[in-house]
């Protein structure tokens, strides 16, 4: 019988170190194998089915007009163009419809907790209804009543006269741009950046002090008084332009598509009963004894929710709240169902007319990584903002 | 002296009867009409509640045509809604393209689907036979739908459609992606950098995109990608696309589930020699993936609501199979709301039923972890 010496010299695959190099190596290389056989096929067959490729269909004209562009464009502009006009798009329902599904998803969520049950009855429902049913669906059915079940615009349905909801869509009065409403902006920025500097100062004040400042009303008043300064230096601009209806023509205000009212409810609505169930979950992970421990402290309700249970529930809520906002924000795609003109319709019109489809496609995810990204890293900061501080 | 402590028994008044907690009509004054707001929410949202509700009686049934006679529905449009919709276009929404003298086909398959998920969803069949199960169920699933044996007509996947599509689409799309979710997963806590990183990026890849540009790629790009005359057929195409989509959310739930097992875990099985599979196999995955089967039941609600999509690239699953067949037909076609309800109802039960069903096993793993 040999006994084998604890200090013979491994072979170099039994050391944890070289084999997991050779693991990455095999695993590195089968990707790249992978890729360049799939970019093979890809050339082949491109080259025999006589597709052509490359990016420089961009600068050709697109040929096919978009409904609503908060850029001007036409038929003649470049393709680029026409994705432009598609990206701000897609960012104007997405950025609406956050804001909008963060406000109802609150409201719906604190109503959980309501005293009264049938407010509680009532989120509980919506909540279980909206989201057991598949957004795609949503959209088409808001888009359909919104199209075949109001009005058609000569019976318009008015609100003060001075809006109109109808088959049309949504019309809206809007002020004339006028040079005023840049010095209004530019003295509410002004006033954004004194509100922040006093609310600084007021708060190291009560680390001192103990004296409390007021650090809502005070600070927004600053913002306000900003803008009207702005706007009373840039001439008072006061002239708005108020819709009318005239039989099947409208003039003036500004319209808003049932395209896009329809997207933005079916994406708001659905998104807000997830953004419900995120708040509920938040606020309810907060325990008991911490609301109890600040009334015990001689803080009022209302104290108690600022400084005790809202900072404790946020650090539950961002996380899962950011990615509904990326999901309101891809859900956006849909937009396409619906011929609501965003970078998903736009990519699939010209994919139609170049038959660039790895182009288009390519276009279509770097958009949207572009913006998941860019929400990730924002709602990152502000997490690491809000969470808790420890040693 | 004695001026301090009276000598005389003085009775202090009785206390008030406490506030009755109990019963029907403390629970009205407690949730209805606990103070003024309340009370004014309630007798608002009593007047509206019985306005809506007599509106939708009166629209949904009252008023309603239940027959499948389209001027009947045309006379009472506005006042009343019309189900016969549903009953005259009920094969071509639930079962879409596919033959009508064989639809039987279909509604048995995915009956059995169904059976076998709900089965592999309840503990008395959490039995080593259920893979056997798995093995003869699925073959014989794709055996009745696409035929072609036993004396079955052949039906092209092209006409596959309606509900069995969906669930098909739900089912597979996540069976499928699971291994691959698993690995990755794992991947992405491997100290080897490479590994690594390869699975970051696949995961963030895929989240930060919407599944319809991943759809698109397999409806367009796919064929690209293979060799000529090796494409396979769109079906196949966009099951793989909604599988690699599913295997990366799936992955970021499962890796939760391995973040919340504790270290000393880890640290006691390699104490006892076992090997980075062993380890992963006998003592992580199962507490971690019985911590995460909540979870995974909501990303199935998930990918069954996303399998609505599919109708984008040209599959006709239930969403789809109602558009095609109320868009061609003109004197259907100003009922779409109420075919929509329908189908809302069958998504609704669906999804309801599987979160009540999440909800269950959570608090099933819930009372594994009270001592």
């Amino acid at each position: 019988m040999t006994i084998r010496s604890p200090y013979k010299r491994h072979s170099w695959w039994r050391s944890q170190a070289s084999r997991g190099l050779l693991y990455q190596a095999l695993l590195l290389s089968l990707c790249l194998a992978g890729v360049w056989y799939l970019a093979h096929n890809t050339l082949l067959n491109m080259s025999a089915r006589g597709i052509q490729s490359g990016w420089d269909f961009l600068n050709d004209a697109a040929g096919f007009d978009i409904g609503e562009s908060v850029v001007s464009y036409d038929a003649l502009d470049p393709y680029w163009k026409a994705f432009l006009v598609g990206v701000f798009n897609t960012l104007r329902v997405a950025v609406i419809g956050v804001v909008a599904a963060t406000v109802l998803g609150t409201l719906l969520g604190v109503g959980r907790f309501s005293h009264n049950a049938i407010v509680r009855g009532f989120c509980y429902g919506y909540v279980e209804l909206f989201r057991n049913v598949p957004v795609l669906l949503q959209l088409l059915m808001w888009y359909l009543l919104l199209t075949e079940a109001l009005p058609s615009l000569d019976q318009a349905i008015s609100f003060g006269s001075i809006a109109w909801l109808s088959k049309s869509g949504l019309i809206l009065p809007v002020p004339v741009w006028e040079f005023g409403h840049a010095t209004a902006g530019i003295g509410m920025v002004i006033g954004l950046v004194a509100a922040s500097l006093y609310r600084r100062e007021a708060h190291q004040h009560f680390e001192a002090s103990g004296r409390q400042h007021s650090m809502v009303w005070l600070p927004m008043a600053i913002v306000a008084f900003g803008g009207l300064a702005g706007w009373l230096v840039g001439g008072a601009p006061s002239t708005w332009s108020i819709p009318t209806v005239d039989g099947f023509v409208m003039n003036g205000g500004a319209s808003v598509t049932p395209e896009f009212l329809g997207v933005l409810l079916g994406l708001v609505l659905y998104t807000a009963a997830f953004i419900a169930e995120v708040v509920r979950s938040g606020l309810n992970a907060v325990a008991h004894g911490q609301s109890e421990a600040a009334a015990s402290l001689g803080l009022n309700r209302r104290q108690a929710i600022r400084l005790v249970v809202l900072p404790q529930a946020m650090r539950v809520i961002i996380p899962p709240i950011t990615s509904q906002y990326l999901n309101l924000t891809k859900n956006s795609s849909l937009a396409v169902a619906i011929g609501y003109p965003d970078i998903v319709s736009v990519a699939n019109t010209t994919l139609n007319q170049t038959g660039r489809a790895v182009e288009c496609v390519a276009i279509i995810m770097a958009v949207y990584l572009t913006m998941s990204l860019a929400t990730s890293t924002f709602m990152n900061w502000y997490n690491r903002r809000a969470a808790i501080k420890e040693r | 002296m004695s001026a301090i402590v009276s000598e005389i028994f003085q009775p202090i008044p009785p206390r008030l009867a406490p506030v009755k907690t109990e019963g029907t009509l403390a629970w009205i004054r407690l949730n209805l009409f606990s103070n003024v707001w309340s009370s004014a929410a309630t007798l608002i949202a009593l007047v509206l509640i019985t306005y809506g509700a007599n509106r939708l009686l009166s629209w949904g049934l009252l008023n309603a045509v239940f027959v499948p006679d389209a001027n009947q529905c045309q006379v009472v449009r506005g006042n009343g809604a019309c189900w016969g919709v549903v009953s005259e276009k009920f094969n071509f929404i639930v079962f879409g393209r596919y033959p009508v003298s064989e639809q039987w086909r279909p509604f048995a398959a995915t009956a059995l689907l169904i059976a076998l998920l709900v089965a592999s969803c309840t503990r008395a069949f959490w039995k080593r036979w259920l893979i056997g199960v798995w093995a003869v169920v699925v073959p014989a699933y794709f055996v009745l739908m696409r035929g072609g044996i036993l004396g079955l007509p052949e039906v092209p996947t092209d006409l596959w459609g309606g509900l069995p599509l969906t669930v098909m689409l739900a089912a597979f799309g996540i069976v499928l992606a699971f291994p691959i979710a698993l690995l990755v997963a794992l991947g992405r806590r491997s100290k080897l950098p490479a590994i690594r990183s390869l699975c970051v990026v696949y995961v963030e890849l895929i989240r930060g995109v919407p599944l319809i540009s991943v759809l698109f790629m397999a409806s367009f790009m796919f064929p690209l990608f293979l060799p000529a005359n090796k494409s396979p057929d769109v079906l196949v195409r966009v099951l793989a696309g909604i599988t690699l989509f599913s295997a990366a959310y799936l992955a970021e739930v499962v890796r939760g589930g391995l973040q919340a097992i504790a270290k000393g875990q880890v640290e006691a099985a390699d104490t006892l020699g076992l090997s980075y599979w062993q380890t992963q196999r006998k003592i992580v995955l199962p507490q971690a993936l019985t911590l995460v089967v909540p979870s995974i039941v909501n990303n199935f609600i998930g990918i069954f609501k996303d399998t609505s999509l599919v109708t984008i690239v040209s599959l006709y699953e239930l969403t789809g199979a109602l558009e095609l067949a109320l868009n061609s037909d003109a004197h259907w076609r100003p009922f779409k709301l109420e075919a929509y309800l329908f189908i809302v109802l069958i998504y609704f039960i669906f999804c309801f039923s599987m979160s009540r069903y999440s909800l269950w096993i959570e608090k099933q793993v819930k009372r594994s972890k009270v001592r």
